[in-house]
């Protein structure tokens, strides 16, 4: 099934394509090509830019109702600009998503036409029109069949999606998409991300054989074994710009790891060392945690008294579910040791009780309560978990608030981290999203912790104020004697602050280096290709 | 009052199932849309009482009469079922509550219009129907001009044990034509759009359906529907409560759905005629049984009340139980 | 149309509201009305009802959002009513039995409730309602058939099952409206009721600034959230339900006792709607309520219902003050409903 493009133009141009939002440019001006019969790869960390490019593709509303975008998108050589995913689909364009776009209660066979049923007119419909026409059923099964075949995939095709396992969802979104007779560009949004290895290498082989019928693919994955496995061409994505198209066939993983994840700002001088004899202020072994999408196999730890402990890798690999499930956030397992004592996983209100604080890289969703005051966000963990800010009463529960001691800690905090507002009374929702992350910080501190674990310090933030989380967490550890744990996505910032650096790969640790290390190593051990450790 | 023998209880069930199943059968599509129980039925159901009360004004009488009252209110049902369909789209997730609420809401427009415009702000020249102060309905119209009209376009009598027994033909074959039309609607195009929303209305609009006009859509077929079912309800009873004949019609028509063992998200044509039988035979049976087993008629009204409640408390917690565990796994699942 | 900041967030319903309001004032004092006379029965509607409002408070800001099931608080405390006046006993010490009976069943029935709403998240609006409906209409055979033998409260007739309404002249009607009574400036008003209704005002108010209410508060947003701050939210939803149930149990017996009359059977079936449309009209929404919605809805809605019917008898015939409760109140929720997105 070759679509027709006009012979020489790409199946797919992007040329220059420039997104802001808010005045904070996404895109910086990304160009890229797909040619019919290529699988062209699309590489780069989460917050790249990646999801803008396919918002923008696909039409979606989030795009034009922020102000549009600029620079042109050519399909089969002609300009085109889509207002909405349909007007892309029906221009096209294809899409085999993440997570499943399939409806369980109905069959495989409605679910590859969903909404392009094959229809024969009846007596309402020539009176009220197309809509009413009637689904036609052996038609509707016939063509999910040869698509189906298409795919390889043998099943029936007129049972319940609902039951039937992941790997054939999967091969069923390809079908539908592959049934589309005008079909220009297929990208496939992650599609191994939830499969087994066996079929993983069965979606490979299929995005082979269809690039081999001519089709136009674009591959957009986090598994970089993968792409040097089926792509033609790769472009890498960083920060909202292409800073690299390596040639598969002469590049390997880390070098590819080392483009994505970028080059490290001047290292500071003053690095520390620990004495690994000293007692760990805490200790993990072997720990796991469910935390979807940043799944811990098993990860061994020991954190010593005072030090700044970096936690890095690529995303999806599992570095924002240890301090999650060291905090009772996820499901945990394993065996922790803090403060000498064996610590209970799976407690939140223990790790906080114990000394432990998190902040965490989910703002919004658990670091504030956005209507509320900023007093209030900085008092509430150690009002809860400590019971302080409150006047004594011989009823715990029916403590009063002493509003004034909570002002007062508010002020001293807003003093010393700087945090830019009308008052302690002001409604978080109200700052930017630098002070916001500060009131997190100061929510933490307010519990006194002994550890205290920082997740994504820094995102969302803009520049200017980047640099002053990141002053507020290296006093916090140099004067109060906190040690730090820091998960980051951005290693340039992770080896600017910590002492050493640990990197998660699949689950586990790969490599704890220190920060300055060379460029090579790191992305060695982000692409899996190291047994190091410091 | 009439023992409950077979013949009796076999007439009331004939009169009662062809006056109430097409209030029932408007409750399907919204139910597949993915709409859940529409409790703003009540509102179709008033837009064919403005029709009813207009003919009795204008005295068209009988079939000519009914027809005329069913062109009225089509019209004003469907607006009232695109306004219902809009608060429903700016309500996503809440639709049930704010049907309930938006019958209540134009049942007070309703009685503004009924009990002081009429008359007074809207000129409605009938001394019969209007109450003596000039302005206002009376509490009841009489419909005796159009009553039967459908029941009995085609007279079918038969005696059973000294009772006679009416066989409402025509308004069975009505109900006959609704079932058959909404099985066919689920296998058009239109349909296939209603059913996929229904499941998933994420997925839906991905895949291009207008999911938010759809929803409209299905809004109007079951308001409009309502009016019809309405009409076909008066028509037999032969009089209105102008103020109250539309009260009770929502909830009484989502209990015998649910009775059969329909849900919030699914209900078949069949589902909707043998609640219909199931609920009307309880509601025959309950005050003659309370009086049978406590001495008090008045127990097994309230009896049949508190069941058509229970039945929908029942039906609402399954619902909400089921969706509220499958929204905590689809978050562990999610990727 | 722009409107200004202060205007938008005040919201269009309630000014209309509240527009609507000083009309009818306007056209009482033109029309030389017995002003003091509206005041007074104003002022007394809003201590009547404003405890039952008050029960919504802690509902919405523990998460449970606008609790439509007060009536099974509301047969709690009737219950207590009813008990109360078969054992004859009068006074103030027939409100405290009534009232103490009636708590003492809104906390086991509100844990109840609370355990189902933690089941049924998403849909607690819908299955607060019709767990109402089906309540109260359990209770109607209840009634019926209870074992109540007091000749002033059962049917001559047959000598069994509660009449419909209850008379409380002569045992406690209006006692608490009567006891601190006083006028001002040719105003009465119901001291007892309003020092019983501020006075519980008060003290919700000061629940939510003791680490239990703050607690039950900062749990509302989400399940996430309350967890990460060590909170288990299954358990502040249910105790924000049983609080609810409880004021509830209490603003049936203050009620009855300012109306005159206990009412049973299908009365309390849509009792929970006027409370919800005053407390959204006072300025809450289904997630955030203060004391000051409270008293400012209670106040802006009786005060319509209370001086509608006598403003416009004047011109109109019938009691178009009915049909304005019924569109006001409607109206008001319904808007409330379109007016936050599904998270």
């Amino acid at each position: 099934m070759t679509p027709p493009i006009a012979a020489g133009d790409p199946a797919l141009e992007l040329r220059s394509i420039i997104k802001e939002y808010d005045a904070n440019r996404v895109l910086k001006g990304v160009s890229l090509s797909v040619r019919e019969g290529e699988i062209h790869a699309l590489v780069g960390e989460n917050g790249a830019g990646k999801s803008t490019l396919m918002n923008i593709l696909f039409g979606m509303p989030v795009i034009w109702e922020t102000g549009g975008y600029e620079g042109e998108i050519l399909l089969g050589g002609k300009p085109v600009t889509f207002h909405s995913p349909a007007a892309a689909m029906e221009a096209g364009i294809g899409m085999v998503h993440q997570e499943f776009m399939l409806l369980p209660g109905f069959r495989v066979a409605e679910n590859i036409k969903l909404n392009r049923e094959p229809t024969l007119p009846n007596a309402a419909s020539r009176v009220l029109g197309a809509k009413l026409e009637s689904v036609d059923v052996p038609k509707m099964r016939a063509d999910a069949r040869r698509a189906l075949d298409s795919v390889g995939l043998g099943i029936d095709e007129w049972v319940p999606v609902a039951g039937l396992p992941v790997g054939h969802m999967q091969f069923i979104e390809i079908a539908r998409e592959v049934d589309k007779a005008n079909l220009k560009l297929l990208i496939f949004d992650e599609p191994t991300a939830v499969l087994t290895e066996t079929d993983a290498e069965k979606l490979l082989a299929i995005m082979r054989d269809l690039a081999k019928k001519g089709h136009a693919i674009l591959f957009i994955t986090h598994r970089l074994d993968e792409v040097l496995a089926v792509a033609d061409r790769i472009t890498v994505l960083r920060d909202g710009e292409v800073v690299g198209t390596p040639d598969p066939k002469a590049t390997t993983v880390a070098r590819i790891a080392e483009l994505m994840v970028g080059r490290p700002a001047a290292v500071t001088a003053q690095r520390r060392f620990f004495a690994p004899s000293t007692e760990p202020v805490i200790a993990v072994e072997h720990l796991k945690v469910d935390m979807p999408g940043e799944r811990v196999d098993d990860v061994s730890l020991a954190v010593r008294q005072g030090e700044i402990l970096g936690i890095g890798g690529l995303a999806g690999h599992g570095k924002l579910g240890i301090a999650n499930g060291i905090m009772g956030l996820y499901p945990a397992w394993g065996r922790v040791i803090f403060g000498e004592k064996l610590y209970p996983l799976n407690e939140p209100r223990q790790a906080l009780e114990r000394g432990l604080a998190f902040v965490s890289e989910d703002r919004r969703g658990v670091g504030l309560l956005p209507e509320e005051s900023i007093e209030l966000n900085i008092a509430l963990s150690a009002l809860e978990a400590q019971g302080r800010f409150l006047h004594p009463f011989p009823l715990q529960p029916l403590r009063l608030l002493n509003h004034g001691a909570m002002r007062a800690h508010a002020l001293e905090m807003i003093r010393s981290l700087d945090i830019r507002t009308t008052g302690p009374a002001q409604q978080v929702r109200r700052l930017s999203g630098g002070n916001q992350q500060k009131v997190c910080v100061a929510r933490a501190m307010t519990l006194q912790p002994r550890l205290l674990f920082v997740s994504e310090p820094t995102r969302g933030i803009d520049v200017g104020a980047k640099e002053l989380v990141l002053e507020v967490l290296r006093r916090l550890n140099r004067d109060k004697d906190v040690t730090l744990v820091v998960t980051s996505s951005e290693l340039a910032e992770l080896r600017a602050i910590c002492d050493r650096v640990a990197i998660v790969y699949r689950g586990k640790i790969a490599a704890i280096l220190p920060p300055d290390a060379p460029d090579a190593a790191f992305g060695l051990a982000m692409a899996g290709e190291s047994a190091q450790a410091a | 009052m009439a023992k409950i023998t077979p013949p009796f209880l076999l007439s009331e069930m004939f009169v009662r199932m062809g006056r109430n199943s097409v209030m029932v059968l408007s409750l399907l599509i919204p139910i597949l849309a993915g709409l859940g129980l529409n409790f703003g039925i009540v509102i179709g159901a008033m837009a064919g009482q403005i029709g009813a009360i207009l003919i009795v004004k204008w005295g068209v009488t009988g079939i000519a009469g009914f027809a005329l009252a069913w062109v009225i209110a089509t019209p004003i049902a469907i607006l009232l079922g695109i306004a219902t369909g809009s608060l429903f789209n700016r309500a996503k997730g809440r639709e049930m509550v704010t049907g309930l609420i938006a019958g209540f809401f134009a049942n007070g427009l309703y009685q503004l219009l009924f009990l002081f415009a009429v008359g007074s702000i809207i000129p409605f020249h009938s001394p019969s129907m209007v109450l003596p102060q000039g302005y206002g309905l009376r509490n009841t119209v009489d419909l005796g001009t159009i009553q039967y009209a459908i029941d009995d376009l085609v007279r079918v009598r038969f005696q059973l044990q000294g009772i006679e027994i009416r066989v409402p033909v025509v308004t069975y074959a009505i109900v006959g034509a609704f079932c058959f039309l909404t099985l066919f609607f689920f296998r058009t195009r239109l349909g296939q759009q209603f059913r996929a929303m229904g499941q998933d209305d994420h997925v839906a609009t991905i895949a291009g359906i207008p999911v938010e006009r759809n929803r409209i859509i299905a809004t109007v077929l079951s308001t409009v529907l309502a009016a019809w079912g309405q009409l076909l309800f008066l028509q037999n009873i032969g009089t209105l409560n102008t103020y109250s004949s539309h009260e009770q019609v929502g909830m009484f028509a989502i209990a015998a759905l649910l009775v059969s063992g329909a849900t919030v998200t699914r209900a078949t044509v069949g589902q909707a005629l043998l609640g219909a039988l199931l609920f009307h035979t309880l509601f025959v049976v309950s005050p003659l049984a309370g009086k049978a087993l406590a001495g008090d008629a008045q127990i097994g009204e309230y009896f049949r009340v508190f069941v058509a409640y229970a039945v929908i408390t029942v039906a609402l917690v399954l619902h909400a139980w089921q969706s509220a565990r499958a929204a905590r796994e689809a978050r562990r699942d999610a990727v | 149309m722009k409107l200004p900041t202060f205007l938008r967030e005040f919201g269009i319903p309630r000014l209309l509201i509240a527009v609507f309001l000083a009309v009818l004032f306007a056209v009482a004092v033109a029309t030389h009305m017995d002003l003091r006379g509206l005041i007074s029965d104003s002022i007394v509607r809003v201590g009547r009802n404003g405890i039952l409002v008050l029960a919504l408070l802690p509902a919405i800001q523990g998460g449970i959002g606008l609790n439509f099931g007060l009536p099974l608080g509301i047969i709690c405390g009737l219950v207590g009513a009813v008990i109360s006046l078969n054992a004859g006993v009068q006074g103030i010490a027939g409100i405290g039995m009534a009232t103490g009976i009636g708590i003492a069943l809104a906390i086991p029935a509100g844990a109840g409730y609370g355990w189902l709403l933690n089941r049924t998240r998403g849909q607690e609006m819908m299955v607060g309602t019709y767990l109402g409906f089906a309540i109260v209409s359990m209770m109607s055979v209840f009634w019926l058939l209870a074992p109540f033998t007091n000749p002033t409260l059962v049917w001559a007739i047959g000598g069994r099952g509660l009449r419909t309404t209850l008379s409380l002249g002569g045992i406690y009607d209006k006692v608490l409206d009567r006891w601190l009574e006083f006028t001002v400036a040719g105003v009465r008003v119901p001291g007892g009721t309003l020092v019983v209704f501020l006075g519980l005002c008060f003290l919700v108010w000061l629940f939510f600034r003791t680490r239990m209410g703050i607690t039950i508060a900062a749990a509302r947003s989400s399940t996430r959230f309350a967890r990460a701050a060590g909170i288990s939210d299954e358990r502040t939803r249910v105790q924000a339900t049983i609080l609810s149930t409880v004021l509830s149990a209490i603003g049936i017996v203050v009620f009855s006792q300012s109306y005159g009359f206990v009412q049973l059977y299908t009365a309390p079936l849509l009792m929970a709607f006027p409370a919800i449309a005053c407390i959204l009209i006072g300025g809450a929404s289904v997630t955030r309520a203060t004391i000051g919605h409270v008293l400012v809805g209670t106040f802006l809605f009786q005060s319509i219902l209370t001086v509608a019917l006598p403003v416009t008898s004047q011109v109109i015939q019938g009691d178009i003050s009915e049909t304005a409760r019924l569109i006001i109140q409607n109206g008001m929720i319904l808007y409330a409903l379109t007016r936050t997105a599904r998270t």
